[in-house]
């Protein structure tokens, strides 16, 4: 193998010394954390790219993660007995998409097979990621993180205010997803290592998948959108169609993380919904060096883990909001990069700008 | 007579047809009623003082202003009103007064998304690296390769675009702008900021694009290059075709003279 795949191997490598580790020091309640650290990474990722590829921002990557999670959440908790007789129950039970099995209430219930409310899950971000991302992909800079700002303001507030969705206290009692092999993904301890064994194998696949992209034809387009965007559109890329596309990519990547998290906790709150959450997220692609798959994922894993474990106290929102205007003030273009983690030398004045105030119609099509 | 002559090859082979182009900015009449054609296979410049709206006319050609009247047609279709990257799909490249390369890309990168037009794969067929993608890409950065050659860059193929010195990043544009594989390409300035040796070499680069086929419309402010190079040329002046016709033809006509020399004698 080349050595582009060199860097995938030392993280499959560190992933599995890392277990390994926490098996003969003890410390295997450290594996929960890297769990939802990872989860966390996989809405990141996306991001990273949106963000860092192609230059748009959005802070409504948490209202996608939520609609991912609560998706899962419903879908598999939803007792389906009540309604055996109707048709769709019915070929759904017949062609084996369904499962039966008694609660921790010692009652019966018939729910959706966590496959199903998966592809759900992706299907219902992508489109809506599509309805929302046509409108506001036009926008630029500011506008656009307030526009995805709102966005993730009105799931959060649906979430909150839908009694079939639990209000305040979301949906719990959410069942393990069942993998192939007998195993089950869920937060119980006897499932604990090949769990994490499961998500950091998703983590990997994911960037693999994603530095493939960034080094195609689709990739190149999306970079050079970001490097001058006039220019782009003039070398013939549709660069309305490119945003929007990755919008959706990431959009479905963040309801990835949302739907395996609500397995993983047994369920989901509004809080995942929240302008915390979102700011939290593009604080850590800010880290990370916008264009920098690795530098994303590393940064996300240890602010992650820091403040899973509790590192942060009661200032961990704060943490996160501090950390993003630092970078914005100190590095722009991302600290880890700052320190020399990226191999392009650039210049200071070129830096990139993943907030460009211009919101006119002219200045956007290039002229000059 | 110019009128003749561009009556002659409207009925022949006109890759480029403008009518009546007319865009204003504010009061500013920046391209007023301008009319000309570029017959295939030319190389016709565009000359005139600061702000005559030849960077406003390649625009308009490009799509990346809309015009408020007038027409376009490039090898026979209407072009005007389509989104620029329509319009490059159609084999119309360009390059930059304001040279803008891709930033945070390589030499050889920048010239590689030139080829986009010329290449097929999507996301999901990136993603996953299908193997059609590979030997696409293969294909494309050879390709690359050989005009980056062409262009005398290849030992900076690997090197942050944004980082070269200004003439160099204008050969990186050029390249990048033949990547698209036109058959008409916009050159706004190409001279500027270059010494003479690199003046030179343009003038023979310009030349040999034409020979492979690629029709050149260029502005240049530098009199004796486009003078040199142009088989036609026109003039423009707040907005408006002042004249238009061979360098020779150009050079005599006493409007260019006025607005060139002001009231001075005009000799030499
Ligand atoms: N986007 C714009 N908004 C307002 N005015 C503009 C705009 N673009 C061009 N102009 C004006 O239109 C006129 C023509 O400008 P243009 O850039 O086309 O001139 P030019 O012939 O390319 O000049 P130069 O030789 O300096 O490049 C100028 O007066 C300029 O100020
Ligand atoms: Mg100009």
């Amino acid at each position: 193998m080349s050595r582009e795949w060199v860097p995938f191997g030392a993280l499959a490598a560190t992933v599995i010394l890392i277990q390994l580790v926490t098996m003969f020091t003890n410390t295997q309640y450290y594996l929960t954390q890297l769990i939802m650290a990872a989860l966390y990474s996989i809405v990141v990722i996306g991001l990273c790219l949106l963000m860092g590829y192609a230059g748009q921002i959005s802070l409504g990557h948490a209202g996608f993660f939520a609609i991912g999670g609560y998706t899962a959440a419903v879908g598999t908790t939803l007792n389906l007995l009540p309604h055996r007789d109707h048709v769709l129950v019915r070929m759904a039970e017949r062609a084996g998409l369904t499962i039966q099995t008694t609660n921790s209430w010692g009652v019966d219930i018939l729910y959706f097979s966590p496959w199903i409310t998966l592809l759900a899950a992706l299907l219902l971000s992508g489109v809506i990621s599509l309805l929302i991302g046509i409108p506001v992909l036009r926008l630029r800079g500011h506008y656009l993180a307030m526009a995805t700002l709102g966005f993730g303001a009105i799931i959060y507030y649906i979430l909150l205010g839908s009694r079939f969705l639990g209000e305040a206290d979301g949906i719990y009692d959410v069942p393990g997803f069942g993998l192939p092999g007998g195993f089950t993904f869920d937060g119980a301890r006897n499932n604990r290592v090949l769990s994490y064994y499961f998500v950091w194998a998703l983590v990997i696949g994911l960037m693999v998948l994603m530095h493939n992209l960034v080094n195609s034809r689709p990739g190149r387009a999306l970079r050079a959108i970001h490097g001058n965007e006039p220019a782009a559109m003039a070398m013939g890329v549709d660069t309305a169609r490119y945003k929007l596309s990755l919008f959706v990519l990431s959009a479905v990547c963040a309801a990835l993380g949302g739907v395996f998290m609500a397995h993983y906790n047994g369920g989901m709150g509004p809080t995942e919904a929240g302008t915390l959450k979102a700011v939290r997220y593009v604080a850590i692609v800010a880290v990370g060096g916008m264009a920098s798959l690795w530098g994303t994922l590393g940064a996300s894993v240890v602010l992650n883990f820091l403040s899973l474990r509790g590192y942060f106290g009661s200032l961990d929102d704060a943490v996160f909001g501090v950390v993003l205007i630092t970078v914005m003030l100190v590095a722009p273009d991302g600290i880890l990069r700052r320190l020399g983690m990226y191999t392009l030398r650039r210049n200071r004045d070129t830096a990139p700008d993943a907030f460009p105030v211009s919101a006119e119609k002219q200045v956007q099509r290039g002229t000059a | 007579m110019p009128s003749r002559f561009l009556r002659k090859s409207r009925c022949s082979v006109a890759l480029l047809e403008v009518n009546d182009l007319f865009r204003s900015f504010g009061g500013l009449r920046a391209v007023d009623q301008v009319s000309f054609t570029v017959p295939n296979g030319m190389i016709k410049g565009i000359i005139g003082p600061n702000g005559a709206g030849k960077t406003t006319l390649f625009n308009l050609i490009a799509g990346s202003l809309v015009a408020e009247s007038g027409t376009i047609f490039f090898d026979g279709r209407p072009v005007s009103g389509l989104p620029p990257h329509r319009i490059a799909a159609r084999g119309i490249a360009r390059t930059y007064q304001n040279v803008k390369i891709f930033r945070q890309m390589t030499v050889l990168e920048n010239v590689m998304v030139g080829c986009h037009q010329r290449s097929r794969g999507g996301f999901l067929a990136g993603m996953l690296r299908l193997p059609f993608t590979v030997r696409e890409e293969r294909r494309v950065r050879a390709r690359s390769l050989e005009l980056l050659e062409m262009l005398g860059l290849p030992e900076v193929a690997d090197q942050d675009a944004s980082a070269l010195a200004f003439g160099r990043q204008r050969s990186v544009e050029l390249a990048r702008a033949l990547a698209l594989e036109p058959r008409l390409i916009l050159l706004d300035e190409p001279a500027a900021g270059l010494n003479i040796r690199e003046t030179v070499q343009l003038a023979q680069t310009v030349r040999s694009i034409r020979d492979l086929g690629i029709t050149v419309l260029i502005v240049e402010h530098d009199m004796s290059l486009i003078m040199d190079i142009s088989d036609e040329i026109v003039v423009l002046d707040f907005g408006r075709k002042i004249a238009e016709g061979t360098a020779q033809q150009v050079r005599r006509d006493p409007e260019v003279i006025r607005v060139y020399l002001g009231d001075e004698d005009a000799e030499g």
